[in-house]
């Protein structure tokens, strides 16, 4: 995309000061930030380094403790997002707002008339809707129920819930993180549209090709400081990845390294659903042991299906689960736990931990029914707690005493307990699913590290993830899911990347719906 | 003002909360003291007094503590899977019953120590399977237990008041809707002679050691905490939740059928219409009370009964209304809930 | 026997169940704004209690019919607010709480009735609300008038405002309200409140209207079943009316059945007979289809 000549008029946005502190977390630490006239700025930084917290003080979510905001010239009264949405600042989340059962119209039209009115103006709001649908691009239908949408259009509701404010600046927060390479082009296209008519943007990022694709200028975050900011003409990856980090990482390299047997396989594997709909159908995927296959695809397609019948949650309606020669389709969680496998699911929060318990708690609760950690039904703690110990000191988790509740672990400690618990006995399978989801580059490279060490160990290793970087970087082998089903990338045809990945992504090579035989 | 978790809570501030509560309910409660145009201070030393004023009251405490230990387990033990089990006044009343059933006659020739734990089981037996029927419905049609465990409350009293009429009359009740006395082998022994303190007092004090040994060394006791804390990742680790569910719904079940029994078979000697004036609900409040820690549960049902037995006394002394006493146990549990709050919570600017 | 099939036909058993159906459509209307909100309202019985003594009271001591009406309704409104309070911003377990505004609710409605009549044994009477003077299944008294004006009245709010959108949303995704700039805590308390506040008129037609007087126990497990009821009405106001009158209606036809039939069968199997038929209603709903998403969920602000 060619660069755009912002307007060096007035700012429309001026950020001064902004300080916020989380207990003893200082998430924004006096960052002062300038909005220009028809500019597009990116906000980047790593997971956790402070951009969606700025933002949410922008917008009025949170209240900063020190610092101000201005927009179009006047003071913008703090934690009121009434008050910045009629100063016409909009915001786009990184998790939706929307209410699945209400229409798109609905959605839209919420707050935007006053509570105490007898009435509500849905014809001119629908034509409202309409117009500026068509205005930039963006198709929806107004009675549509949102819970039936793609991932794709919510967004499109989500931005349109700002444009019918008649917003003047507008907030993305990883607006790409769950579209395919193709929504990504087509989003970028209407933020395009949106700067021609005048609006103003800051979209968060954490990927740095698409901040120097999109941006006008870069302002980078680390640890809650603004670490620099540089027009993106100017800029390159390796000056942007040194601010984001300020400092190098290393990068684990993948060796070469011949696998062994097949360890793991699915043989035609098919899972149903409501009205006979497939949500896995006739999955058929071998792992051999010593290799990582990269599963990639949009959220929805049935990752998380496949995940759950790996890890033991879901039986198949037909084929079988293999591992090595036995078949495990029935074995159960704890089953496969015995049998050596180890898994990271996707929300840590909600499936990894169990966060009211203490650390030793919940790290035996796979395997509290077998030795060490239990015998004749009465639990033995001390066992409990010198695997947390153990667990703790081989994996790099900061904890500030061992028997802490875990909900109070951050995020990447948190990853790092469960990566440790699926690790520490030396599984010969594990299913990592999006095990590097929200954390910042350290932990990130840490969990990559500790993965391909596993692998050079001889696990086999299904990694499931939406960062494709991460994908190409880590796999051997490269599988796509679509619409429940499953295709391996195959090297043969080509070169493996991201391109064509975001084609299969979207459906290309996936034969035609399959009919019961 | 934000609410910001605490590293951890001190256990001074868990004993701490509790009661804070009561202080502050009872402060609240002098308002209605007052108003009735009580001297508030003695009402408060006649209602101790008569609580725990000679050894009589005592007694008296701790035999209205037996029922209490015994719901108040069983709503712990329920909420603490997050099963909300608010029928255990209709369970109490089942348990009674069927120690009615086996304890009036129809089983002869057993000795005390045969007798007496025939009558705890089949009464923990029917208090159990009265509460399977909403437990099923939650585990497989997703029907929610708090609807229809207090219904069920309405429909057994109306049905032990059928029986009271009808098949279970005492012939000898002059009239009476009561049912025949308990047989001799069959009661629970007085601990105190005079007293009506019986037996029942120490098992409920044993389930309660018993429970707090399941819930912190068992496996079952873990699932269980699991479970409730947080299903998604019980059942992830591979916790079978429906089981652990279905588990924990028969022993709350059989705990509230235990209270039936131990009121038939200790303190009244039948079963009457009147036999529990809300002991079900009242375990609600014990178990919240004490945090849903089983020993907790004690020291909240002998405070509970105490407030209820002291309330029996400042009435007659003082004047004022019974229900003050269902006042205080109802702002009590609201007080609670907000001092669990500030335990886990701190207040920040 | 063909007697009790005529027995539906008749003006006067509509008239009963009209009669019988008003707290149910009271009660059940207040929960279901309460649970659209996303707030699980189980002080309905204990804050029935609490309208019907205090609209009660308030005639007896001397205020118009509609002054009690008023009564109650604040009386309602006020322990919305401590159940809203409780449950919206401090987010505190939504069953607990809602046990304890029911316990609160009832003991202080019984103290309070000690309190002024410390040893009357048969309960003091008031003249209550009279039938209009109006044809057939028209002669209801006004509070029946009232509930199903309020039925389409909450309807039009809930489907065709600005504010009853707000609400439905607000069941829904607290967050998607919050981004729009309306302030949850408010609107959820606010429903709390306006719901309470039907719940206890559904008490006071009890004290004023169906009866004169205030007894213990008047209540008996109605609150419950027009929880019950909110499930069977999918959470619309429409097929709520429907519902409590079908229930109302069951409820008409066993008491009359009771009078038919009489001594062969005890009459506690008939008293039985609505709580099972709830428990049956709930059964029949298990789908829940149209359960607001982000019921019993508390929201903290700033968390996501």
């Amino acid at each position: 995309m060619s660069p755009r000549p912002s307007a060096q008029a007035e700012p429309v946005l001026r950020l001064r000061g902004i300080t916020k502190r989380f207990g003893s977390l200082t998430a924004n630490d006096a960052i002062d930030l300038d909005l220009h006239r028809g500019e597009v700025v990116a906000l980047l930084g790593e997971n956790g380094a402070g951009k969606s917290t700025l933002m949410s003080i922008l917008f009025g979510h949170y209240v900063a403790d020190e610092g101000s905001v201005e927009a179009f010239g006047q003071p913008l009264p703090p934690g009121d997002p009434a008050a910045a949405l009629a100063r016409g600042i909009g915001m786009v989340h990184q998790h939706f707002t929307l209410a699945d059962n209400l229409s798109v119209l609905d959605n839209v039209m919420l707050g935007t008339e006053s509570l105490w009115s007898w009435r509500s103006g849905r014809r001119a709001g629908r034509a409202k809707l309409q117009q500026l649908s068509a205005a930039f691009g963006l198709q929806v239908h107004p009675e549509a129920r949102v819970g039936d949408l793609s991932v794709g259009e919510r967004q499109r509701v989500e931005i349109l819930k700002a444009l019918y404010r008649d917003a003047r600046i507008l907030i993305l927060d990883e607006p790409t993180a769950v579209l395919t390479p193709q929504e990504s082009a087509s989003l970028r296209a209407t933020l395009g549209r949106l700067v021609a008519e005048g609006l103003s943007i800051i979209f968060i990022s954490h990927k740095l090709d698409e901040v120097l694709e999109i941006g006008d200028r870069v302002v980078v975050l680390r640890g809650g400081k603004v670490a620099g900011q540089v027009a993106v003409a100017q800029a390159d990856r390796a000056m942007l990845a040194g601010m984001m980090v300020g400092r190098t990482v290393e990068q684990p390299e993948r060796r070469p390294h011949s696998p062994g047997a097949v360890a793991v396989a699915l043989d035609a594997v098919t899972v149903l659903g409501e009205a006979g709909r497939r949500r896995l159908d006739e999955v058929t995927l071998s792992i051999r042991a010593g290799e990582i296959v990269g599963l990639a695809g949009v959220s929805g397609n049935g990752q998380s299906i496949l995940s759950d019948l790996l890890a033991g949650l879901v039986r198949p309606d037909a084929g079988h689960y293999r591992l090595g020669d036995e078949d495990v389709s029935r074995a159960g969680a704890r089953g496969l736990v015995a049998r050596g496998v180890g898994r990271i699911p996707e929300d840590r929060q909600t499936s990894g931990v169990i966060g009211d318990m203490t650390i030793p708690e919940t790290l035996i609760a796979e395997d509290f029914r077998a030795r060490p950690f239990s015998r004749w039904g009465v639990i033995d703690w001390r066992a409990a707690r010198d695997f947390a110990g153990r667990i703790i000191r081989d994996f790099d988790v900061r904890a500030e005493r061992p028997d802490l509740n875990a909900r109070l672990l951050s995020g990447g400690n948190m990853q790092k307990l469960i990566l440790g618990r699926a690790l520490a006995r030396g599984p010969r399978f594990v299913l990592a699913n999006q095990p590097t989801r929200g954390l910042d580059v350290g932990a990130s490279a840490y969990v990559h590290q500790r993965l391909l060490a596993a692998r050079e160990e001889g696990a086999a290793i299904l990694l499931i993830s939406e960062d494709l970087d991460e994908v190409l970087r880590l796999s051997d082998r490269v599988a796509v899911m679509f619409r429940g089903r499953l295709q391996l990338a195959d090297p043969a045809a080509g070169p493996v990347t991201v391109e064509r990945l975001g084609l299969m992504m979207a459906g290309q090579g996936f034969a035609e719906a399959h009919h019961a035989a | 003002m934000r609410l910001e978790p605490r590293l951890t809570v001190p256990w001074t501030l868990s004993v701490a909360a509790p009661a804070g509560a009561i202080v502050v309910s009872l402060g609240l409660c002098a308002i209605l003291i007052a108003w009735a145009g009580a001297p508030v201070l003695r009402a408060y030393g006649q209602m101790f007094q008569g609580a725990a004023g000679s050894l009589f009251a005592l007694t008296e405490t701790l035999a209205r503590a037996t029922p209490l230990i015994f719901t108040g387990l069983a709503a712990a033990i329920a909420f603490r899977a997050r099963f909300w089990n608010i029928g255990a006044e209709g369970q109490l009343y089942l348990g009674a019953v069927a120690a009615t059933v086996l304890g009036t006659g129809a089983i002869g020739g057993l000795s005390p120590w045969a007798m007496i734990p025939l009558l705890m089981i089949g009464g923990a037996l029917a208090g159990a399977l009265l509460l399977m029927g909403p437990t099923i419905l939650k585990l497989r049609l997703g029907v929610d237990e708090v609807v229809t465990t207090l219904l069920l409350n309405f429909i057994v009293i109306l049905f032990v008041g059928l029986l009271l009429e009808g098949p279970l009359k005492d012939p000898m009740g002059l009239g009476w809707p009561q049912a025949e006395p308990i047989v001799a082998e069959g009661e629970l022994p007085k601990l105190f002679a005079g007293m009506r303190l019986h037996l029942g007092f120490v098992i409920a004090v044993g389930f309660a050691v018993v429970l707090w040994f399941v819930d912190r060394r068992t496996t079952f006791g873990y699932a269980a905490r699991a479970v409730g804390l947080n299903p998604q990742a019980a059942a992830y680790a591979g916790i079978g939740v429906r089981g652990v569910m279905f588990r924990v719904a028969l022993i709350s079940g059989g705990l509230a059928g235990l209270a039936g029994v131990s009121e038939v078979a200790g303190l009244k000697g039948n079963l009457t219409l009147d036999l529990s004036p809300g002991f079900g609900y009242s375990g609600i409040v014990v178990a919240m009370l004490a945090q849903l820690h089983p020993l907790g549960v004690v020291a909240a049902a002998l405070f509970v009964a105490g407030i209820f037995v002291g309330a029996d006394a400042m009435s007659r002394a003082a004047g004022v209304p019974t229900y003050i006493a269902d006042v205080i146990v109802a702002s009590s549990l609201l007080c609670m809930l907000v001092a669990l709050l500030l335990t886990r919570y701190r207040l920040r600017r | 026997m063909v007697d009790w099939l005529d027995m539906l036909v008749t003006a006067s058993f509509w008239l009963a169940a009209l009669r019988i159906a008003t707290p149910l459509i009271f009660g059940t209307l207040g929960e279901l704004i309460c649970e659209r909100a996303g707030v699980l309202n189980l002080g309905i019985e204990g804050i029935m209690v609490a309208g019907a003594f205090s609209g009660w009271l308030a005639v007896y001591l001397g205020a118009p019919l509609w002054g009690g009406i008023l009564v109650a309704m604040a009386v309602g409104a006020a322990f919305g607010l401590l159940h809203g309070v409780l449950t919206v911003p401090l987010g505190l377990s939504q069953h607990v709480a809602g046990i304890g505004v029911t316990l609160l609710g009832t003991s202080l409605s019984y103290y309070f009735y000690r309190m002024v009549f410390p040893t009357v044994t048969e309960p003091p009477r008031i003249t209550p609300f009279q039938p209009l003077d109006l044809p057939g299944l028209l002669a209801q008294t006004p509070m029946t008038y009232l509930a199903f004006i309020l039925v389409a009245l909450t309807a039009y709010v809930l489907y065709r405002t600005p504010l009853g959108l707000a609400v439905r949303m607000v069941g829904e995704n607290p967050a998607a309200v919050e981004a729009q700039g309306i302030d949850v805590t408010r609107l959820r308390i606010g429903a709390v409140m306006v719901g309470s506040s039907l719940m206890a008129l559904g008490g006071a037609f009890l004290t004023l209207s169906a009866f004169n007087a205030f007894y213990f126990n008047m209540i008996n497990g109605r609150g419950w079943i027009c929880i019950a009821l909110v499930v069977f009405a999918s959470w619309r106001p429409g097929k709520a009316l429907l519902g409590a009158v079908l229930f109302a209606a069951f409820d008409a036809f066993q008491l009359r059945l009771q009078q038919l039939i009489g001594g062969a069968v005890p009459y506690q199997i008939f008293l039985m007979a609505p709580y099972v038929l709830s428990i049956l209603a709930l059964i029949v709903m298990s789908r829940r289809a149209g359960v607001p998403r982000a019921l019993m969920i508390p929201y903290r602000k700033g968390e996501r």
